[in-house]
């Protein structure tokens, strides 16, 4: 696979991959990095974002 | 959520409907800028810049609408209204090296007022793409929503 990098396009096979998440109430994220001789190249991040919290504008008393 | 929204959906500021409603966009900003609930409208203070490439335009990405709200209820006495971007948010071909944390979600049509602010994580990208992606269209879960309690 041909992962686009600041030195380029490079075959990932040149690469050094590490992913890694995060989750929790507020999100769901994930990032995939690319390491070239301990540099790193490529960074790509999808961040889901979760519930949101809610906005109440009114009560029952004021309808 | 902006305050300052709240008040203009009382004055029609604010049109979501899909297609013939108001153009909205999502710009990002670093984690050392201050937006929150008092934030009235888009500014280029503290958004994002590229650090090298052209990934990012000030401003930000159009928002996908093609849902308009929806408003239900969920009681005799309470109910709910909500709205969520169709479409994830995305970046391609970015740099960005300098952590940033916020989206700000604004009405292009409407001088850039301010619709709502949203955080996460801190990030930095290179030479990638950011994708955010949007909740549930729901009453519990939706990007945007007013409830009556």
């Amino acid at each position: 696979m041909i992962i686009t990098t600041t030195k380029g396009d490079m075959d990932d096979s040149l690469l050094e991959h590490r992913q890694g998440s995060l989750d929790n109430e507020n999100e769901y994220t994930t990032w995939d990095e690319y390491y070239l001789d301990g540099e790193l190249v490529h960074r790509s991040v999808h961040v889901t974002l979760k519930k949101m919290p809610s906005f109440a504008v009114g009560a029952t008393a004021s309808f | 959520m902006c305050t300052s929204f709240m008040g203009e959906l009382m004055t029609a500021t604010h049109n979501f409907t899909t297609g013939t409603g108001n153009t909205f966009k999502a710009a990002l900003y670093f984690t050392t800028a201050t937006l929150n609930a008092s934030t009235t409208a888009y500014s280029t203070t503290g958004e994002i810049t590229n650090t090298s490439g052209t990934g990012y335009t000030a401003g930000g990405v159009t928002v996908t609408n093609g849902t308009s709200p929806t408003a239900t209820n969920t009681s005799v006495t309470a109910g709910a209204a909500y709205w969520t971007p169709t479409a994830s948010f995305q970046w391609t071909a970015l740099t960005v090296t300098t952590a940033f944390d916020t989206v700000l979600l604004y009405n292009s049509s409407a001088s850039g007022k301010a619709v709502s602010v949203h955080t996460f994580g801190a990030q930095t990208i290179t030479a990638g793409t950011f994708t955010l992606t949007m909740p549930t269209n729901s009453s519990s879960a939706a990007l945007l929503r007013l409830t009556t309690t």
